[in-house]
């Protein structure tokens, strides 16, 4: 079921809002594939899903579903209801007043088909979703997981080429994201279209994601597998996502010279301009200057100290500014408080060292 | 330690003008009802010339009411949705009749209307259909006079409604049409209920534009508020009767709108 052929979007966003926003992105999303667009909140992550589905148009670049222009300024537009789209609003968008299985026949209804076989198709997408038992039921009457399951199954049941989602587990409480995340990702995996989704949660676009596209200010700033993403961040939002040290700099010889100053050697061998990552657990703590092996180690002074589940994250200024995870009793054992002057330093074989691309100013980079 | 409910007191000068503006309210009312021969009601109410007085009133509000709605819906669609030049003169033509003395209005369908009238002349000439002082024309009064009620109405739920609604059943393939029937429509069900209650109130009433348009001819364009103003020379009694009829579907109307309300609330 939602087999859609093989129609591959392409995307060449641009789009100019008054107050001076501007979106500017490229994305390809082949059919099958799942993409995550992922972003602080005003990056323009609801804003290219709005001009894909056709509800805002661009100003500039194109829109195309394979040899099918779907938005090219200022000579075509093609109106939301002849996109083959199929959408998830951040707050599902359930009609009230109609029923569950009203709600998912919508779509087939308004494309002509007949009631019954819109009522069958419905019960069936309902089946797919495990809300069979609630078809009669208005929307008010669904948990939050359920409205999201009908939501989806809404969008499927006109079997759209391409599935955008607008931040499908933003509206759950933390208690059921978990098992929604699980199930969404099972029928993301059977879709056989080209999938957008957007999210600000790492987690959620993590898991769910084939791709990532990181954007930030309306422009992409770093794409890849979710693992790539992962381990080598390229800016600060990222690495603060992936709970990483991120520092750029330039490597000469073993040692690279950091750009917000002071010099850290990883034990890989690199040249040019760098990004170093670390996680904040590899930053190891010492009361006074440390002697033996850690070639790595700098003076800072403690400036923030936050409580984090089970481990101490503490905000270390110094040459390099870091952050570092520490136990409760190291907190104590070190009699730690803002303005405590400490060691910090760190293994060569912890800090992950990657060449930054060009134009992406590794040099500029900082602590999160 | 209990509180205390301390009545504050109501400044005389608040006090007084209220009551009295309570009193110009009610008293009227109040004296219609004590002046009411209760116990020949039921022998006047059914004499012949109630009946037809009361249908034709209840024939042309309706009917009226039925064209405010099919003509009214979209136009307050059309001024709350559509993006049409100068909508804040259309929005301020479509509230003239409001606070337009109807008398006007009767002169205004006339001058229209009439068989020399603007558009009158050709009604009569190529379908020989004359509007004036005839049962359809007390129908086109009562509509002219009473769709700002509705229009009003339904264009402040309109613009109130969440378009957001919308935008999905677009995203499901659905066409503007579809959309307003289904989606738009149902969700401001509750205000075209009140317009429509509202609007058939007003067009029961409605005295000023029938009797300049359609004139008073009893059985043909003589509606309920014609026969009160009619049998008050003639038959002050009828007239009471008369009077109470309508002061009781008023009242029905209004418990029936705020049974509406009561209901939408819980």
């Amino acid at each position: 079921m939602g087999e859609a052929g093989g129609v591959t979007l392409d995307a060449d966003l641009r789009l100019d809002r008054p107050g001076g926003f501007r979106l500017d992105l490229r994305l390809r999303v082949a059919p099958g594939e799942v993409v995550t667009l992922l972003g602080p909140n005003g990056a323009g992550k609801s804003t290219t899903l709005r001009a894909i589905a056709g509800l805002a148009p661009l100003t500039g670049g194109r829109i195309s579903m394979s040899s099918q222009d779907w938005d090219v300024p200022p000579r075509r537009f093609t109106p939301p209801r002849d996109r083959g789209v199929g959408v998830v609003f951040q707050e599902y968008r359930l009609f009230p007043h109609m029923s569950v299985r009203e709600n998912v026949a919508f779509g087939l209804r308004a494309r002509g088909v007949d009631r019954h076989a819109a009522r069958r198709r419905a019960d069936e997408w309902l089946d797919v979703v495990g809300l069979r038992d609630h078809s009669g039921h208005r929307p008010h009457r669904l948990s939050g997981g359920q409205a999201q399951r009908a939501a989806l199954a809404r969008a499927l049941a006109t079997t759209p080429e391409v599935l955008l989602l607008d931040e499908p587990l933003a509206a759950l409480d933390v208690s059921t994201r978990a098992r929604v995340r699980a199930e969404l990702s099972r029928h993301l995996a059977r879709f056989g279209g080209a999938t957008l989704l957007v999210s600000h949660d790492p987690l959620d676009a993590m898991t769910l994601a084939d791709r990532l596209v990181i954007v930030e200010d309306g422009r992409e700033v770093q794409s890849g597998t979710p693992v790539e993403v992962a381990t080598r961040p390229r800016t600060d939002y990222v690495a603060r996502l992936v709970g990483l040290n991120l520092l750029g700099g330039n490597a000469t010889g073993d040692s690279v010279d950091l750009a917000g100053g002071g010099r850290l050697v990883p034990a890989d061998p690199v040249r040019g301009p760098v990004w170093l990552a670390f996680p904040p657990s590899a930053v190891v703590l010492h009361a006074t200057e440390p002697h033996g092996s850690a070639r790595n180690h700098w003076p800072v002074t403690v400036t923030g100290i936050e409580q984090h589940g089970n481990t101490v994250r503490l905000h270390l200024e110094g040459r390099p500014t870091v952050l570092a995870d520490v136990t409760p009793a190291a907190v104590a054992e070190l009699r730690l408080a803002p303005g405590t002057a400490l060691w910090a330093a760190v293994k060569a074989t912890e800090i992950r060292a990657y060449p930054a691309e060009p134009g992406e100013g590794g040099m500029a980079g900082g602590a999160g | 330690m209990t509180t205390r409910r301390v009545r504050r007191r109501i400044p005389v000068l608040l006090l007084v003008p209220a009551l009295l503006g309570l009193a110009v309210l009610v008293v009227p009312l109040a004296g219609l009802l004590v002046e009411t021969p209760w116990t020949r009601l039921w022998p006047r109410l059914a004499s012949a010339e109630v009946w037809p007085a009361l249908r034709l009133s209840l024939w042309c509000a309706t009917l009226a009411t039925g064209i405010c709605l099919v003509l009214g819906v979209p136009l307050a669609w059309l001024l709350a949705r559509a993006d049409v030049p100068g909508r804040s003169l259309l929005r301020a033509l479509v509230t003239v009749p409001l606070v337009l003395p109807p008398v006007v209005g009767g002169v205004a369908l006339l001058l229209v209307f009439g068989r020399r009238g603007l558009i009158g002349q050709y009604l009569d000439a190529w379908f020989g259909v004359s509007l004036p002082f005839t049962t359809a024309g007390v129908v086109v009064a009562e509509a002219f006079v009473a769709m700002p009620f509705l229009v009003v109405a339904v264009e402040g739920a309109l613009r109130a409604a969440d378009p957001r609604f919308e935008e999905a059943a677009e995203t499901l393939g659905a066409s503007g049409w579809y959309t307003f029937r289904r989606v738009t429509l149902p969700s401001v069900a509750p205000a075209v209920l009140a317009g429509t209650v509202l609007c058939w109130a007003r067009a029961l009433g409605e005295f000023g534009a029938t009797i300049t348009f359609a004139g008073n001819f009893p059985g043909e364009t003589t509606t309920m508020p014609l026969a009160v103003y009619l049998a008050l020379e003639s038959d002050p009694e009828a007239a009471i009767v008369l009077s109470v009829v309508l002061l009781t579907v008023s009242v029905a109307v209004l418990a029936g709108m705020r049974d509406r309300w009561v209901r939408r609330a819980a």
